[in-house]
């Protein structure tokens, strides 16, 4: 019945019919409609940041620190104040006088801890890149004349590069106040771990590192502040994923109301985490707005993107799993070191990463003993923020790069193993050892379904073939789970001014168009589409008319925008809710004016129907004529309401557990260390599906990211903490030809925890990609004894495991 | 400003005349100076194609060349490609295919493609893929690109 | 970043060429691509006060053949080469190489000449240039010479053009019978610099190597011949036992710096790597 409706393969399977009994008829949710806000971005009419143009328009450039750790003498700024164009240069100090300060820390973190940040360095630098000056000019260009004409004097200072040495008794102390470099610790003691080590048929043990990535979202951050001096208001336009988190804190640290902030987001060139974060340089283009009394803008450009974006990633765990003998997991241990910047970022904090490690490793599979210790500590590098899948990756590259190893002390099948080790279909809901409570996974599912998508014997078969010939393939299998629909928990009950919950306002328009605004973002993801199928659903009509309103805090309810996999499930379900009360207030007001029991009606096909005969009886514009022109023709008592809202925040639990599994197929060229990749799969439940072609190619945008990680991105620094790759040719983001075509299948197991269902899809790509990678890497080498960790899997990384090097 | 220079091209079919400093490059000269801002500048390295224009026919970086060297020469946006129907096809399957989510990429790769389709003819979509190489994309993954191309190129007959 | 001021010249002519090098020496450059100037100045890493944009002279941009020698003018654009039935015939080492060199929006306006006057130790071209055995033609006001490719790659982006001078053709030698040329480069990405590279030329007696020239790139601070091991080929066939007794030779005759994404003993590793596929490849083991 609902396959009539799908255009594309990417039908959930096991799709409930949820919708269809909420609904009592197939409506858009569910099938593949096509996003109609892409129009004006293929006609190169779109409008970001940076092409918005405002009258008396500045440009901030700012000059930023050579070194990653040094005293400030003096700053110099005479002759540059004289440089062609320039209006204003302003130094740390100055700014002190109008943006408060802040620190990166959530009160339920109980050992957290940061140094005060100010928007430019004062007194010191620590990290390279870190903001000094700021220039602002008639355009971009005068502003860099003038920053060569300042004159910084620098003592520089030790510098803590590398995190396994951060804490050692003689490392330079970053911040002298904090004590050490310590951030943040946090240690886990579940069951009986030691005695299951002790009475384990095997042990395997291994150390990974995962290496510092950047965003690179292809829009930089960008920002035009627009302080207005005639009502004192402020405008700024920025790329945000949180507009309404970043009106709270313009207001908070520039000392506005906050009825005088506005954060509107126009089109935006890729989020992916990077822009939900606090910026030392975009505060201080708003205050300079301010303190101009005109509009500010700053681009970052992508060399300057490279040492001031927040990065994400940079750990080291070593884990160790127990094993009997029949392969059955009975003890995971778990030591985590994330290697942060300078400082924690504000005001999400630096270690929700080494959080979810700790949270869930070892996710997948039901284990009783766990043992963990996560430490995140300073280095003088940039700040270490969210990034797409937040620590997932490493969970799952942590996870089931043991489960492999298990797989192969054992030598058992590497998709047996974990047959025999997910949680059992009826242990759900499944609460972790130190994590989460799991709701219901699909996994065997998945798992089964992923083996029959790849033809995984007939890949083995291939494997094996060609091993004779000398060609050396790989398979690997990674499980993964991916936290969604995020309660308070991650961050409202630490003291953080992030919101968990979304709002949405739907109302009819005099013609039977609805408009509704709503607290998602939308970030290229498809926000505004999947919205307006959910609306268009319930309130009966077609997408053309549904306008949805998002990105603006003049707007929107208040929302908490794009990050943790929310958009669906909160958002979603909020607009879901909104319009379902905007049906009933609707179906009230036709009940009047028909003299029927509204319960006898529905929305359907624009018009209200009968719901016995399916006879429309009015249209829906005819009912919106009417309540508008005619309210004549209701009953004195009788006020129609065509305005309706609802909030939605998940509180079951502290997060919605989403499934998945994904498979890679390569091939590693054992002389040269290369790899091929020749095949992705990959297999996702995110319960309630809206719009699946849209949640395929988040997925496999997210898949592609994380490749990018598995064999190439890396920030690489020097031991003075210079960064040695920043720039596009040398930091190697996935391009075009090496990647593979992915293919995807859709799982359903809506979520109990709300009306639609829906679950989180946007992230989980990115946690297991470089899992399966690894995996696949691994299964290649292993006949020559060749066994990698470490990411990126470079070429040399792998010629080394081979031992081809330095015979 | 020392050493401004008067220029005279045509632009998606209009004729353009312009002083500039020579510092100024093109692609900052199509978005600042005439308003087209469908090309965006990603790195300005060379290396994002995002900034990618077509001049005298050809798909260059538009971060590359100054705006002092097109004097003269013929100059096409996505605006201009958009306009002129000409890539019609290839629009609507880039709609179709879900080949964008942010679009920052899109007009850059919608002119790559375009050069592609031009020029050659019966690509694999390993060839595609090649192509398209030089042009960043974060948010798609790239196969639902090759997939729009693919499908443009078959049904153009290639 | 934004480049910082200069001025602009339009050459119109040699003339104009050689009146704004001579006024300004070494403040001037010559934009001809600008595939490698203009990121350098888009980094404030390249100063010039002048541009000199020589692209007008077209006569600067010809691909012909005189007689037994192709001569490729400097302006010649990569795409240009790499579509050409001249260069396809003629020197078909550089059809292979082409299309590795970055992305087909470069290669559009990206010029032979440039190339090699940038001297990229991870480019393609100079190394094609030393195993073509290429001459290169330079013109100042007061003469003309001819730099051997062998003479031409001084230093990491450092050539034999002298201050006033301008790299005007590239002259390679056709291919004659029994000629043979392979190509390989090892790339993290399509388009990337690379890892390591070789460009091989050989020419045969039956199936006996009368004389060879491998060029390695990405490896050093230039593109570099191993003319000891090319000689240790000389009067035999190419078979594993020849390639594998050159091995040493190789690792003994190459100087191999690291980068930042490879360490100098893994691209010594891939060099030898790389000498056994093309020359392989070259007699189809």
């Amino acid at each position: 019945m609902r396959s009539k409706m799908f255009r594309q393969s990417g039908v959930a399977e096991g799709m409930d019919g949820r919708i269809d009994r909420l609904e009592k008829r197939p409506g858009l949710i569910g099938s593949d409609v096509q996003r109609r806000d892409v129009d004006r971005l293929l006609r190169g009419r779109g409008s970001y940041v940076d092409d918005i143009k405002l009258a008396r328009m500045v440009h901030v450039h700012f000059l930023r620190s050579p070194y990653a750790h040094a005293r400030i003498v003096s700053i110099q700024t005479e002759e540059a104040k004289k440089a062609p164009g320039v209006v204003r240069i302003v130094t740390g100090n100055e700014l002190a006088e109008v943006i408060t300060p802040w620190v990166g820390v959530l009160g339920h973190m109980a050992s957290m801890k940061s140094a005060e940040q100010s928007s430019l360095a004062i007194d010191k630098v620590c990290w390279q890149g870190e903001p000094v000056a700021a220039i602002v000019a008639e355009s971009r260009a005068q502003a860099e004349d003038a920053a060569e004409l300042i004159e910084v004097d620098y003592d520089p200072l030790p510098v803590v590069a590398d995190k396994a040495n951060a804490l050692d008794a003689d490392s330079p102390v970053i911040h002298e106040q904090l004590g050490d470099n310590l951030c943040y610790e946090r240690k886990e003691n579940v069951g009986d771990v030691d005695k299951a080590f002790q009475e384990a048929h095997a042990v395997v043990e291994e150390v990974f590192d995962i290496g510092r990535h950047t965003a690179v979202t292809l829009e930089p951050r960008s920002i035009l502040a627009d302080f207005n001096p005639g009502d004192r208001k402020l405008t700024v336009h920025l790329s945000s994923q949180v507009p309404h988190m970043m009106q709270y804190l313009f207001a908070k640290h520039l000392g506005l109301p906050e009825a005088d902030v506005r954060v509107r987001v126009p089109d935006m060139g890729g989020g992916f985490g990077l822009k939900i974060h606090i910026y030392g340089d975009e505060m201080a283009t708003a205050a300079l707005s301010m303190m101009l009394e005109r509009p500010v803008k700053h681009i970052a450009d992508r060399t300057e993107s490279f040492v001031s974006d927040t990065h994400a990633r940079d750990h080291q765990v070593r884990a160790r799993l127990a094993v009997d003998a029949d392969g059955r997991f009975m003890a995971w241990e778990v030591d985590d070191l994330c290697g942060a910047g300078a400082y924690s970022v504000y005001p999400r904090g630096s270690v929700n990463e080494s959080k979810q490690v700790l949270n869930l490793t070892g996710g997948p599979y039901a284990t009783e003993n766990y043992r963990g210790r996560a430490r995140v500590v300073f280095q003088n590098k940039p700040m270490l923020g969210q990034y797409r899948a937040v620590g997932h990756p490493i969970v799952c590259s942590v996870t089931e790069g043991m489960v492999d190893r298990a797989a192969h002390a054992l030598g058992l099948d590497p998709a047996d193993i974990r047959r025999r080790n997910f949680i059992p279909e009826d242990a759900y809901p499944y609460k972790r050892p130190a994590g989460p409570v799991l709701e219901r996974l699909s996994q065997h599912a998945s798992l089964e379904k992923l083996l029959s998508m790849m033809d995984y014997p007939s890949l083995r078969d291939e494997q094996s073939r060609l091993r004779e010939k000398n060609v050396y393939r790989g398979i690997g299998l990674a499980s993964y789970i991916e936290m969604s629909n995020p309660s308070s928990a991650t961050y409202g009950v630490g003291g953080a001014p992030i919101t968990s919950q979304d709002g949405c306002v739907v109302r009819l328009n005099a013609q039977g168009s609805v408009t509704c605004a709503v607290g998602v973002t939308e970030i290229g993801q498809g926000a505004r589409t999947m919205i307006g199928q959910i609306v268009a659903t319930v309130l009966g009509v077609g997408m053309e008319d549904v306008t949805v309103l998002l990105g603006d805090t003049e707007v929107t309810p208040y929302g908490g925008g794009n990050w943790g996999s929310r958009g669906a499930g909160i958002s979603g379900e909020a607009a879901y809710l909104a319009a379902g009360s905007l049906r009933e207030n609707l179906l009230s007001a036709a009940g009047v004016l028909l003299q029927c029991d509204p319960a006898k009606l529905r929305l359907e096909g624009k018009a209200v129907v009968d719901e016995d005969s399916g006879e429309a009886r009015m249209t829906i514009a005819e009912l919106a004529y009417t309540v508008y022109f005619r309210s004549d023709l209701f009953p004195k008592s009788f006020q129609p309401e065509l305005v309706a809202s609802r909030h939605y925040a998940q509180k079951a639990l502290d997060g919605v557990a989403t499934n998945g599994i994904q498979g890679s197929y390569l091939e590693v060229d054992i002389d040269t260390g290369f790899v091929s990749l020749l095949g992705h799969w990959l297999v996702h439940d995110c319960g309630t599906v809206i719009n699946p072609a849209i949640v395929n190619e988040q997925l496999r945008g997210a898949v592609v990211q994380g490749i990018g990680g598995a064999l190439g991105e890396e920030c690489l620094y020097s031991s003075e903490g210079q960064l040695m790759n920043g720039t596009l040719a040398e930091y190697l983001v996935p391009m075009a030809a090496e990647m593979p075509d992915i293919e995807i299948a859709l799982i359903s197991t809506p979520t109990e925890t709300s009306s639609l269902g829906a679950k989180g899809a946007a992230e989980a790509g990115a946690a297991g990609a470089p899992a399966a990678i690894m995996n696949a890497i691994n299964d290649a080498i292993q006949p020559l004894g060749g066994r990698v960790a470490a990411q990126p899997f470079t070429p040399e990384r792998i010629l080394r495991a081979l031992n081809k090097i330095g015979g | 400003m020392s050493g401004q220079v008067e220029i005279t091209l045509t632009v998606n079919g209009e004729t353009v005349r312009r002083t500039v400093e020579p510092r100024l490059n093109l692609v900052d000269f199509v978005r600042e100076e005439l308003g087209l801002t469908g090309a965006h500048a990603g790195c300005e390295q060379g290396a994002c194609g995002a900034c990618s224009l077509r001049v005298d026919g050809k798909v260059v970086r538009g971060c590359l060349m100054f705006a002092v060297q097109v004097d003269g020469a013929d100059v096409e946006t996505i605006e201009g490609l958009a306009q002129s129907g000409r890539a019609d096809d290839l629009i609507a399957a880039f709609k179709r295919h879900n080949s964008l989510q942010c679009g920052f990429c899109t007009p850059g790769m919608l002119l790559t493609a375009d050069e592609l389709l031009n020029t050659v003819s019966g690509s694999s979509r390993a060839e595609i893929r090649d192509f398209i190489s030089g042009n960043y994309c974060r948010c798609t993954g790239y196969q639902a690109i090759v997939d729009a191309i693919e499908d443009v190129q078959a049904k153009r007959g290639g | 970043m934004k480049p910082s001021p200069f001025e602009y010249v339009k050459a119109r002519s040699m003339d104009d060429v050689f009146n704004t090098l001579e006024r300004h020496g070494d403040g001037a450059k010559i934009l001809a691509g600008g595939q490698s100037l203009v990121p350098a100045m888009n980094l404030r890493m390249a100063l010039p006060e002048v541009l000199i944009d020589i692209n007008g002279l077209s006569d600067l941009g010809t691909i012909e053949l005189d007689g037994d020698i192709l001569r490729i003018g400097a302006l010649a654009r990569h795409a240009e080469v790499g579509d050409s039935a001249l260069v396809a015939s003629h020197a078909p080492l550089l059809a292979e190489a082409v299309p590795y060199i970055a992305h087909r929006g470069i290669r559009n306006r990206g010029t032979f000449g440039g190339s090699l006057a940038t001297a990229d130790p991870a480019s393609e071209l100079p190394a094609c240039a030393l195993a073509l055995a290429a001459n290169i033609n330079l013109a100042s006001r007061q003469e003309k010479r001819t730099v051997a490719a062998t003479d031409f790659f001084k230093d990491i982006y450092e050539t034999a053009i002298m201050e006033n001078e301008l790299l005007v053709s590239v002259e390679i030698p056709v291919k004659r019978e029994g000629e043979r040329f392979g190509f390989l480069e090892f790339m993290r990405r399509r388009g990337d610099y690379a890892t390591a590279g070789l460009a091989a030329y050989a020419s045969f007696d039956g199936d006996r190597v009368e004389s060879m020239r491998l060029a390695f790139f990405g490896i050093g601070a230039t593109a570099v011949l191993a003319p000891k091991t090319a000689e240790a080929f000389i009067g035999r066939t190419i078979d594993q036992a020849t390639i594998d007794n050159a091995v040493p030779k190789l690792n003994d005759e190459l100087e191999i710096l690291s980068d930042v994404h490879t360490s100098a003993d893994v691209k010594r590793h891939l060099t030898s790597v790389l000498m056994t596929r093309v020359l392989s490849g070259m007699v189809q083991i």
